[in-house]
């Protein structure tokens, strides 16, 4: 195969990877900043905790294996953007373990206290995660200040700044949302009409910081219309995204939630496609010079093992799709309590 | 102290971390299994008790790899961008390989496995544990196969690449199988592999041993020891023949390893000897209080008991590794490794004859064991990765041609400075320090609460089936089970 075609297609599935994964670990961690907000004792608590607890830790694999196929077709876009986002990025691992850990041990002891501190652990990781994921997705949208050689020359604090935090903050208003869509169709009764009345004012404050970063991305990334000014048939991402958002109330009010998470997780398809159009053909622009950008030609990797990898990927992507439906379907239904669960 | 240092520490810290559990969850995982298919064929509640039992024990613990094992995968990224730039198309394909072959299967059994019990039926329920046990060791199988690959490189070539006009080299695979079977690949896998599941068996032995010394779940505790003992005698010795295989292999492969592990620093025209034990003096190139056994290096390595074993002097001065290190922790790993082997024999005796449990000395010493195993565990990756110094990819010789390799000191992040590493260590530090002091805790509690006796797990099951689910949700589905449903019984 065509070595431009093959740098496309390890391109395009690096998008489908990231958006999986922003897709099903985007309500777990919407399940993790809602949780102490929408359950008020114990019992809600284990139910909220349970609805993601045997899925979490398969959906966070989708990052995992990101990183791997990042590392393998483009190993200079891996080794450049997790050596740039140094502390943010041990920031983030340090969330993903505290998560891990807060829903493993949370239950295990009866103490009140113990419980409590773990609720937190959960929640703030959670929301951390969220917001340092936007963050990260905010500050390549924008560029970085990478060097010669592709060496990053700015701090952790010059990625800190008004644009990616908007980013930042309609990442964890997005995944709350989703998260709490996710809840209604996992829970019944009580805990289920209070999913209900927190998905109205999450909506809005989604949509609002939507419309937010939708004006702050044109006024201050003006790069990121230019594949979209040049090929007018990528018009139909962000008008489908927009049909997506506006879908959501609407399915809320027919009453039909399995239709609303489909919905909210186009949002995020929609959201991955637009970021995956805006920095195209680059990984990461440098703000220094474009000289220095990381592009898909200079930071693929060889002919050969694109090839490999494509092959890898067309025997792995099968099973882990079939097996991933056969476990959510074990899973299906309203969330139960019984002796295994967290 | 300097970002070299500080970025070795951290990955040497991260990662013997992380390798306190994968071993745990292969091995464990091997014994659930075979605690499950007894269960399977025989349908007795009792090894279904012992197989939930062991489920408990292995989720607490998966849940830890999988935790430290996040960081693992970035942070070739985040401190040795240079390095990832140099291996990233070999090296790469592998941690792509491990991610969609192994992590997406155990990660999804996992769930049947953990949360299943009671949703699917025993064959379904089987089939997932057989599942999550083979994730795991495939990856061991890429993991082992990117490391092998480090050390004998095979099926590459070096490719200049123009960067912003300089010219920056690159390994890139011609030959992918040749790659992925290099010369070490599967000496090191094997014995990888089979260390893997020695602590597993030590690991149930150890727990079933502690129940016969405090009385408690006998019936249960013997059933399992009667897969772990013969298990655990039976990878011990595995595990001295694929170490056996891998030692030797490092005379072709890496000589400068092999003379570091005995200190060897001088070649002579006499035999050379094994050392039992010692002290590597590096100054005066000596080892003090050493006992060596006269021509046993020459044997093992050549099958010849009279031909010398080239040493450290063969090897160029800024090419050697670290002696002191290398030579006591392949000590330690041989000395624990023939331990457990006498040990396991003693023990699968005393079953064999039936007096398994009179000595309490031998419980006593099998509960032990697993921290000889771990150590062993532990001991042979230092001993392979220090022994690998200063090179983080070996030079080799590919067709004839000559190889560069690669400096581990040239692997690092340009833009990382030392206070971020630091920042980052004493970070990890804190978390992991705590970490631990849980998961010693946890496990600890679930140790002692013990599995269910087959009469409360056959009573339980009988609720279960009775109640229809739309009932027990009412009760926030703390009405059935009885006493399995104690918050503190899991």
């Amino acid at each position: 195969m065509n070595y431009e075609l093959l740098t496309f297609i390890w391109f395009v599935l690096l998008g489908v990877l990231l958006c999986g994964y922003a897709i099903l670990d985007g309500f777990d961690l919407g399940v993790g900043i809602l949780h102490p907000f929408i359950a008020k004792d114990d019992t809600q608590r284990r139910l909220v905790m349970n609805s993601i607890g045997p899925l979490w830790d398969g959906n966070e694999v989708w990052l995992v294996t990101f990183g791997g196929a990042l590392f393998a077709a483009f190993p200079v876009a891996y080794a450049t953007v997790f050596s740039s986002f140094y502390l943010a990025f041990f920031l983030l691992l340090t969330c993903l373990i505290g998560r891990a850990v807060s829903l493993e041990f949370r239950s295990k002891v009866q103490s009140p206290r113990w419980r409590k501190a773990w609720d937190f652990g959960f929640f703030a990781s959670s929301l951390t995660a969220a917001a340092l994921l936007g963050i990260a997705g905010g500050n390549v949208m924008a560029g970085m200040e990478l060097g010669p050689r592709y060496v990053y020359e700015g701090g952790l604090l010059s990625q800190i700044y008004w644009y990616p935090l908007l980013v930042g903050a309609l990442t964890v208003s997005l995944f709350a949302m989703h998260g709490a869509i996710y809840l209604y169709l996992k829970t019944e009764d009580e805990l289920q009409a209070r999913v209900r009345r927190a998905i109205h004012p999450l909506f809005l404050t989604f949509a609002g910081l939507y419309v937010v970063v939708t004006l702050a991305t044109w006024l201050h990334v003006p790069h990121a219309t230019e594949n979209i000014a040049n090929y007018p048939v990528l018009w139909i991402v962000p008008v489908l995204n927009f049909l997506a958002v506006l879908n959501i109330p609407r399915a809320m009010y027919l009453n039909r939630p399995g239709y609303a998470f489909f919905s909210s997780a186009m949002v995020i398809l929609a959201f991955a496609s637009l970021f995956s159009v805006a920095i195209f053909p680059n990984l990461m622009l440098s703000t220094i010079d474009p000289a220095y950008s990381v592009t898909l030609e200079n930071a693929r990797s060889s002919h050969a093992t694109l090839g490999t990898m494509l092959i890898i990927a067309a025997i792995g992507l099968p099973c882990v799709l079939s097996y991933t439906v056969i476990i959510y379907w074990i899973f299906h239904g309203k969330v139960k309590l019984d002796p295994h669960s967290y | 102290m300097d970002v070299e240092i500080l970025s070795r520490l951290q990955f040497a810290g991260t990662i013997m971390f992380h390798y306190l559990f994968p071993p745990l969850s292969i091995g464990l995982g091997l014994q659930l299994f075979l605690c499950e298919l007894a269960y399977y064929r025989t349908r007795n509640p009792a090894w279904e008790a012992a197989a939930r039992f062991w489920t408990r024990v292995f989720a607490v613990n998966f849940a830890m790899g999988v935790a430290t094992g996040i960081v693992m995968e970035f942070e070739f990224g985040t401190n040795w961008a240079a390095y990832s730039r140099f291996v990233g198309d070999v090296f790469g394909s592998a941690l792509a390989a491990e991610g969609i072959f192994a992590f997406f299967l155990e990660s999804g059994f996992l769930a049947v496995l953990v949360f299943g019990w009671d949703r699917v039926g025993p064959k379904m329920h089987l089939f997932s544990t057989l599942m999550v046990f083979l994730g795991s060791a495939f990856s061991a199988v890429w993991i082992v196969v990117a490391n092998s690959w480090q050390q004998t490189p095979a099926g590459y070539h070096i490719v200049w690449h123009d960067v912003q006009g300089e010219q920056v080299p690159r390994a890139e695979v011609t030959d992918f199988w040749a790659m992925v079977f290099n010369p070490s690949s599967v000496d090191r896998l094997t014995h990888t592999l089979v260390g893997a599941l020695v602590l597993g068996a030590f690991f149930v032995a150890s727990v079933c041993s502690y129940y016969l010394l405090r009385g408690k779940h006998e019936a249960i505790a013997r059933r399992c020891l009667s897969i772990a003992l013969p298990t655990s005698l039976l990878f011990t010795l595995l595990a001295a023949a694929t170490g056996h295989d891998s030692a030797k292999k490092l005379i072709e492969t890496q000589p400068a390893k092999l003379a570091a592990i005995e200190a060897h620093y001088e070649t002579t025209d006499e035999p050379t000897g094994l050392y039992l034990f010692g002290w590597p003096d590096v100054e005066n190139k000596t080892v003090h209080f050493g006992v060596q056994i006269p021509r046993m290096l020459s044997l093992l390595v050549y099958n010849d008991p009279s031909r010398p074993v080239p040493g450290m002097d063969k090897i160029p001065v800024d090419q050697r590794p670290p002696i002191w290190l290398p030579f006591q922790t392949f000590h330690i790993m041989v000395g624990l490794g023939t331990l457990m082997l006498l040990v396991s024999a003693m023990a699968c005796w005393s079953w064999y004859r039936g007096f398994y449990g009179r000595h309490r000395w031998l419980l006593w010493t099998i509960v032990v064991m697993p921290v000889a195993a771990m150590t062993a565990n532990q001991a042979g990756w230092i001993t392979a990765e220090v022994g690998r110094q200063p090179w983080v990819v070996y030079p080799s010789v590919q067709n004839g041609v000559e190889m560069m390799g690669m400096r581990t000191a040239d692997g690092l992040s340009e833009s990382v400075t030392a206070e971020q590493v630091l920042g980052s260590i004493i970070l990890f530090g804190i978390i992991y320090s705590l970490l631990f002091a849980v998961w010693i805790f946890v496990l600890n509690q679930k140790i002692q609460h013990g599995p269910e006796s087959p009469e409360e797990l056959t009573e339980y099951k009988r609720r279960l089936q009775r109640k229809s689910m739309s009932e027990t949700i009412g009760h926030g589905g703390t009405a059935y089970g009885g006493s399995l449903m104690d918050e503190d019984s899991r």
